[in-house]
């Protein structure tokens, strides 16, 4: 190669990179669950965030990723090596509410950031919001809101509510709640993990119920429809995205079918960043995404949005930056709220064939410009 | 709150019980004749589930299924305790559980590469779809072939272990190892055998357990704690007392769960009742197994009273 051709490239390069308007870069770590019962969901997660990355073709993000095992401690060490250690700047990721709550307070105590990607316990989204915390997915009790509001609609007077009892459990019933105008049938909590149901179901069936409404992430939700399908209770099952999502349909198959539940995105969504997303992922990945990855690539985008503005060693420029939310959301619509949680449409979402595929199809808009009722709280401007 | 109900869920304890007598069984066998402590026991249950998910899932047969999980649970024990188990059998409890341990790690882990880190689609075969009339209750028929099931294989290991010649050589290895060793019996045959049996039952628990719950990797560990709490409360080595253990614990945890809260619901309202009687249900059989260890230290069929 001669001299000429060399600069030539050199100077190609550094026009190449100069073309991106890179105002800086940061450091994130990403933790998530890799192992156990919730590495379907951490998948997710973790490729919704590269997947981004990857089609944004900006190199601003040095990602960090490690795997918390779903155990509170263990999440905890992490945060501290990635920010000790890492020098991470942001850090995201955490799926559970019950680590987010072991987390997030030390994290932004140590003026770092940490964007939420899931987890949204209503702790953190009320009086003790901080500058620090932002929620790019939603605070606990919204999408249930939305299912108590559409049981409501529906003609359901009568409930039976199921939960785990952990923050993002009783987050859960309270949401439901708040909208819902018919009575309570019966409430029970179960515990975090649990995997036979048939002591819950026989109360449902002996509670008189005409509708039942839970909230079983993960596992918990495929175990609670396989034994619910086989019970012959027959009443109508209203949840949310997270118990009939597309990580767990597979697995559930037909005993899944036609649940209402609600989410405030949906493989069908339309509209362009949605359907560019869904067919990447589909292209990288060759499944369906989640919700969860939807709001990781949400997260992901957002992160390059503030960077492409503002230094990230410059917090108060780099939160109004985040603050203004300036990328396009695969959820439409989205807008930060005073305690830096979104202001969201949720819709209603219904389980059902499509193309071969079991997945959630869209009914309609349950709630529009959603805002938590926590916000109230919060004394950020 | 009817008879009925209460009925049911009397059923349902013992259904549980029995699912966790299949799991307790093989531990508190191994336990009993090898002395080993085997973590990895909840790995086996695992690999059972998941043979069973894909091999069902591709002849749309659960019982070829059924019969592929118990295998490769069963290859999967042989070959774990030619490769690794043996070296552990004369160490102290520490390295066993240390070394079964990273066993839980590794296998899990493998699982994970293997199937990816999605649950599997497992359900149970459509001849045992439904409800049957009990009388009081309408049950569902998969849990009272559960039932069956469980009871038919207390059956059997009972004539196994009363009526057969490897019977004889179970209950000869629990009480002297060193003799049976001396009179010619092949010890190390012996053992291999009785982790491998103690491996398909797992695996057994775990492809019949699985239609109805989340076939997930680390699936295994809720139920193991609970194993060895049955093998606690019934006397380390005791399948009778893996079976009076299971029950009892089947049968208490889900009653727990059922009236707690209810009870707690007298004075106090529904959603604190609930979570309060949630929270002190999930205790309810740690208490008894530490009621237990006060009363019978040993267990309450001490294999060597």
């Amino acid at each position: 190669m001669t001299i000429r051709a060399s600069l030539c490239t050199g100077l190609a390069v550094l026009a190449l990179s100069g073309g991106v308007a890179q105002a800086g870069t940061a450091t994130v770590g990403l933790i998530t669950t890799l192992s156990g019962g919730g590495a379907g969901i951490g998948a997710d997660v973790r490729d919704g965030f590269e997947l981004a990355l990857a089609m944004s073709g900006s190199d601003a993000i040095h990602l960090v990723i490690e795997d918390d095992g779903q155990r509170p401690e263990q999440a905890v060490q992490i945060a501290d090596r990635m920010i000790q250690s890492e020098r991470a700047d942001i850090l995201t990721g955490i799926i559970f509410s019950n680590l987010a709550m072991a987390v997030v307070p030390s994290v932004t105590a140590q003026d770092v950031i940490y964007i939420s990607s899931n987890a949204g316990p209503s702790p953190l989204a009320g009086a003790g919001c901080h500058p620090n915390y932002f929620n790019a997915a939603w605070q606990n009790d919204m999408l249930h809101e939305a299912s108590g509001a559409y049981a409501s609609e529906h003609g359901m007077t009568n409930t039976f509510i199921l939960a785990p009892n952990y923050p993002a459990g009783t987050d859960a019933l309270t949401g439901f709640k708040r909208r819902y105008t018919g009575t309570i049938a019966g409430e029970l909590y179960t515990q975090l993990g649990q995997t036979d149901y048939a002591a819950e179901i026989a109360q449902i069936r002996a509670s008189g119920a005409d509708s039942v409404f839970i909230f079983l992430p993960g596992g918990m939700g495929i175990s609670f429809m396989r034994q619910y399908s086989q019970s012959g209770v027959d009443l109508p099952v209203i949840s949310t995205a997270f118990t009939v999502g597309q990580d767990n349909l597979p697995a559930m198959g037909e005993a899944a079918m036609g649940v209402i539940n609600s989410g405030q995105w949906s493989p069908d969504l339309d509209n362009a960043a949605n359907a560019a997303f869904v067919a990447a992922f589909r292209e990288a990945y060759g499944r369906t995404p989640s919700l969860y990855a939807s709001q990781s690539f949400d997260t992901a985008n957002l992160i390059l949005s503030a960077l492409a503005v503002a230094d990230v060693d410059d917090h108060d420029a780099f939160r109004a930056a985040l603050r203004a939310a300036d990328f396009d959301s695969v959820r439409g619509d989205f807008a930060f709220a005073n305690n830096q949680h979104p202001i969201q449409d949720v819709y209603i979402r219904q389980v059902a064939m499509v193309d071969g595929e079991i997945t959630n199809r869209l009914l309609g808009l349950a709630i529009e410009d959603y805002v938590d009722v926590y916000a109230a709280q919060c004394p950020m401007e | 709150m009817t008879l009925a109900l209460i009925f049911e869920q009397l059923l349902n304890g013992l259904q549980f019980g029995l699912m966790l007598f299949l799991m307790s069984a093989g531990l508190t066998l191994v336990f009993g004749v090898m002395g080993l402590i085997n973590l990895a026991h909840g790995s086996l249950y695992m690999i059972g589930a998941f043979f069973c998910a894909v091999a069902a899932g591709a002849t749309g047969n659960f019982w070829l299924g059924l019969a592929a999980g118990m295998a490769a649970a069963a290859a999967a024990g042989a070959l774990i305790e030619m490769l690794v188990i043996r070296r552990l059998y004369d160490r102290d409890h520490l390295d066993q559980v240390l070394a079964t341990f990273a066993l839980i790690l590794i296998l899990s882990e493998a699982t994970k590469m293997v199937f990816g880190p999605f649950p599997l689609y497992l359900n149970a075969p459509p001849i045992l779809s439904g409800t049957v009339n009990l009388g009081l209750v309408d049950y569902p028929l998969y849990r009272l072939a559960l039932i069956g099931f469980g009871l038919l294989v207390a059956l059997g290991l009972w004539l196994l272990i009363a009526r057969t010649r490897l019977g004889i050589r179970i209950r000869a290895g629990e009480n002297d190892r060193e003799m049976i060793a001396a009179l010619g019996v092949n010890i190390r045959a012996l053992y291999t055998v009785v982790f491998a049996l103690g491996a398909a039952l797992a695996g057994m628990a775990g492809a019949l357990v699985g239609a109805v719950q989340a076939v997930q990797v680390g699936m295994g560990e809720p139920v193991l704690i609970l194993a060895f709490v049955v093998i606690v409360i019934g006397g380390i080595g005791s399948i009778r007392g893996a079976m009076v253990g299971a029950l009892l614990v089947g049968v208490i945890d889900t009653m727990g769960r059922f009236l707690l809260p209810r009870a707690f619901a007298v004075f106090l309202d529904a959603s604190q009742a609930s979570g309060i009687g949630a929270a002190l249900a999930s205790m309810l059989i740690y208490l008894l197994m530490a009621l237990v260890l006060v009363l019978r230290p040993k267990g309450l069929f001490p294999l060597h009273a």
